[in-house]
């Protein structure tokens, strides 16, 4: 290794005893300082982005945006009530349509395929659409379910949410089945216990926790998502009909539009949506986090 | 767990018919969930097959490489191109890896080599909450508070230093200092790939066996030459697969660049100037598109995913590679 060049026997003699070449030390300091610079910026921009969101949005929460619905051009008031509750079943419906999928998908790829040529294949693709563009997913649900049925649904939003979401389920799953300790389906399975009754008794049980807080992410990783909405759910400014076809009102594409319009207080509630989305998916994300270290202590 | 302990069963057809119904659920949920993993499959496929299939008109009628290299974008002529926005995207990507990298690299040996205990998990948290701040966000970000600094203090000094000069005087030169353009993009993507890149080398670094590392620093090496002679040729291969995650995901990221592109159709010469890429262009006009103008904008998704697939099929082999060390 090249360490050896750089400690020379002879050229540190030359220097008192316990002290470090200057070129050494200089570079030693320069890449801690740099580092720790490097970290700082990092932490700022969190900081900042958080207190931008708390400085613009807390002015201008009130009760009107749980309460009213989207203000038309021009006019004043309004609030984002219909943005919410259209996020909120967006979501739901993506994460109701991911869950099951993704925890057999999950199951299969730990119990089942283990380490066989098709699981890898499948583990395989499944990182590599983790960190899809989700604007692709949000062109293909627009081929097949846009374009087909005729028009924007929220149906059509949930499902490319559940898309994106998929990934996530599918690969904590597996991790958290992965963790379950194989004695245990030994014993099951000794009982003579087949093992769909092993995997929904014993692995799945054990896993509980874990496979809740992959799901708690995939929620916080599609709550935020615009880009796939843009071509599914579109947006709707007023109550959308509880039948989910046509636009369906959310915050990520009600925010998009907002904050680039030239309307003050469409702006303002740009912020307020904004400070809401970020304070949910941040919330979220803490408190999965937090039940991941609790589960592995 | 007893439900399926045969002892005491004295009832032998109510015993069969219970084992009958037990071998069925055990062979209907392994069809389930076998089913279930080949969904994930189906759903590559269908994304490749609608992307190909939605393109398919514009490159027959402009050819493949004709519709990568041509440069007009024209809705009214029915003239597409995507080299303005492939550019777009590519100089975009490149601003961010060079901002982004060293950023991220140096949090990870923060986090793994320099932090005092205390401070590690908060400053983790901390650049893992960053991953988690939704891209709309920083959209607004960019267009409310970078793109005003960089016009003032970025674009309006940097003008007058480089007018007239050659090369320099075109590539960072702005007609309009205006605060957007393909760097600010750049530098809003470079914020967001950080997270990315610095969880995973910090995960890459931690896996690297301490008695390496302790070996090093026993020898009198300090810890830049643990960094450099040590650390880096053990985990070297996988960093890179980290970068190109990161890469792959500033290739396709939509909404934060919209807000601060400026959404120009034209290719410009200048990094500071309005562009776009391919996602943000796909965002700005895929609602109001008709006919051959929807195709080309599919054969632009199809573009950019064979790019991001590939890079990001490459980084999931890099990464993968040094696990199984």
């Amino acid at each position: 290794m090249a360490i050896g060049t750089s400690t020379d026997p002879i050229q540190g003699a030359a220097v008192p005893w316990r002290r470090v070449r200057p070129q050494r030390e200089i570079a030693d300091r320069m890449l801690k300082a740099l580092c720790t610079v490097f970290t700082g910026l990092g932490v700022l921009v969190l900081g900042w982005i958080l207190a931008m969101l708390i400085w613009e949005g807390v002015s201008a929460l009130s009760p009107d945006i749980f309460t009213r619905t989207m203000p038309g051009p021009g006019s004043e008031g309004g609030g984002l009530a219909n943005a919410i509750v259209g996020s909120v079943i967006l979501t739901v419906l993506g994460i109701a349509v991911a869950t099951p999928i993704g925890v057999l998908a999950g199951t299969y790829l730990a119990e089942y395929g283990r380490a066989s040529k098709l699981a890898s294949v499948i583990r395989f693709i499944n990182d590599v659409l983790l960190s899809a563009p989700s604007i692709l997913i949000g062109l293909f649900v627009y081929t097949i379910m846009v374009q087909p049925l005729g028009g924007y649904s929220g149906w059509a939003g949930g499902v490319a949410l559940a898309i994106i979401s998929l990934p996530v389920i599918v690969r904590t799953t597996e991790d958290m089945l992965r963790l379950v300790p194989t004695s245990l389906r030994e014993a099951a399975a000794a009982m003579g216990a087949p093992q769909a009754h092993v995997i929904t008794g014993i692995s799945w049980r054990a896993a509980r926790a874990g496979i809740i807080t992959g799901i708690l992410l995939a929620v916080a990783r599609i709550a935020g998502e615009t880009a796939p909405l843009l071509f599914t759910a579109l947006n709707n400014s007023f109550w959308f009909s509880p039948s989910l076809l046509g636009g369906v009102s959310n915050l990520p594409v009600t925010i998009f539009q907002f904050a680039l319009s030239p309307y003050a207080n469409w702006q303002q509630l740009a912020w307020a949506g904004a400070l809401i989305i970020t304070a949910a998916i941040l919330g979220l994300s803490l408190f999965a986090r937090y039940l991941l270290k609790r589960g592995s202590r | 767990m007893t439900a399926w302990t045969e002892s005491v069963a004295p009832d032998r057809s109510m015993q069969r018919s219970r084992s009958s119904s037990l071998a069925t659920f055990d062979r209907t949920f392994r069809i389930a969930s076998y089913a279930c993993a080949l969904f994930v499959l189906l759903v590559l496929f269908g994304i490749v097959a609608a992307m190909v299939y939605g393109g398919w008109p514009v490159f027959r009628e402009f050819g493949f490489a004709g519709f990568l290299a041509s440069s007009t974008w024209d809705v009214n002529n029915d003239q597409y191109g995507a080299w303005p926005a492939i550019a777009g995207t590519l100089t975009s990507a490149a601003i961010a890896l060079v901002i982004g990298v060293p950023i991220s690299l140096g949090i990870a040996i923060f986090l793994t080599q320099l932090s005092p205990g205390w401070l590690k998990q908060p400053v983790s948290t901390a650049v893992e909450l960053l991953a988690a701040v939704p891209s709309i966000i920083y959209g607004m970000w960019g267009l409310f508070v970078l793109a005003p600094l960089v016009a003032r203090y970025v674009q309006t000094p940097l003008n007058e230093v480089v007018e007239g000069l050659p090369v320099v005087g075109t590539v960072l030169y702005s007609r309009v200092p205006s605060g957007t353009g393909i760097a600010t993009a750049g530098v809003i993507l470079a914020v967001m790939i950080i997270p990315f890149i610095a969880s995973i080398a910090r995960d890459i670094l931690d896996q690297i066996p301490t008695v390496l590392r302790e070996s090093a620093y026993g020898m009198g090496c300090t810890t830049w030459e643990v960094v450099r002679y040590v650390l880096f040729p053990q985990a070297g291969v996988s960093i890179i697969g980290a970068i190109m995650l990161g890469l792959g995901r500033a290739l396709g990221e939509t909404m934060a660049v919209t807000f601060v592109v400026g959404n120009a159709n034209r290719l410009s010469g200048s990094i500071f100037d309005p562009g776009s890429t391919i996602a943000s262009r796909i965002a700005n006009e895929f609602n109001e598109a008709l006919g051959l103008q929807m195709n080309a904008l599919l054969a632009l998704g199809c573009v950019l995913f064979f790019v991001t697939f590939s890079v990001l099929i490459l980084a999931r082999l890099l990464v993968a590679r040094v696990e199984v060390h």
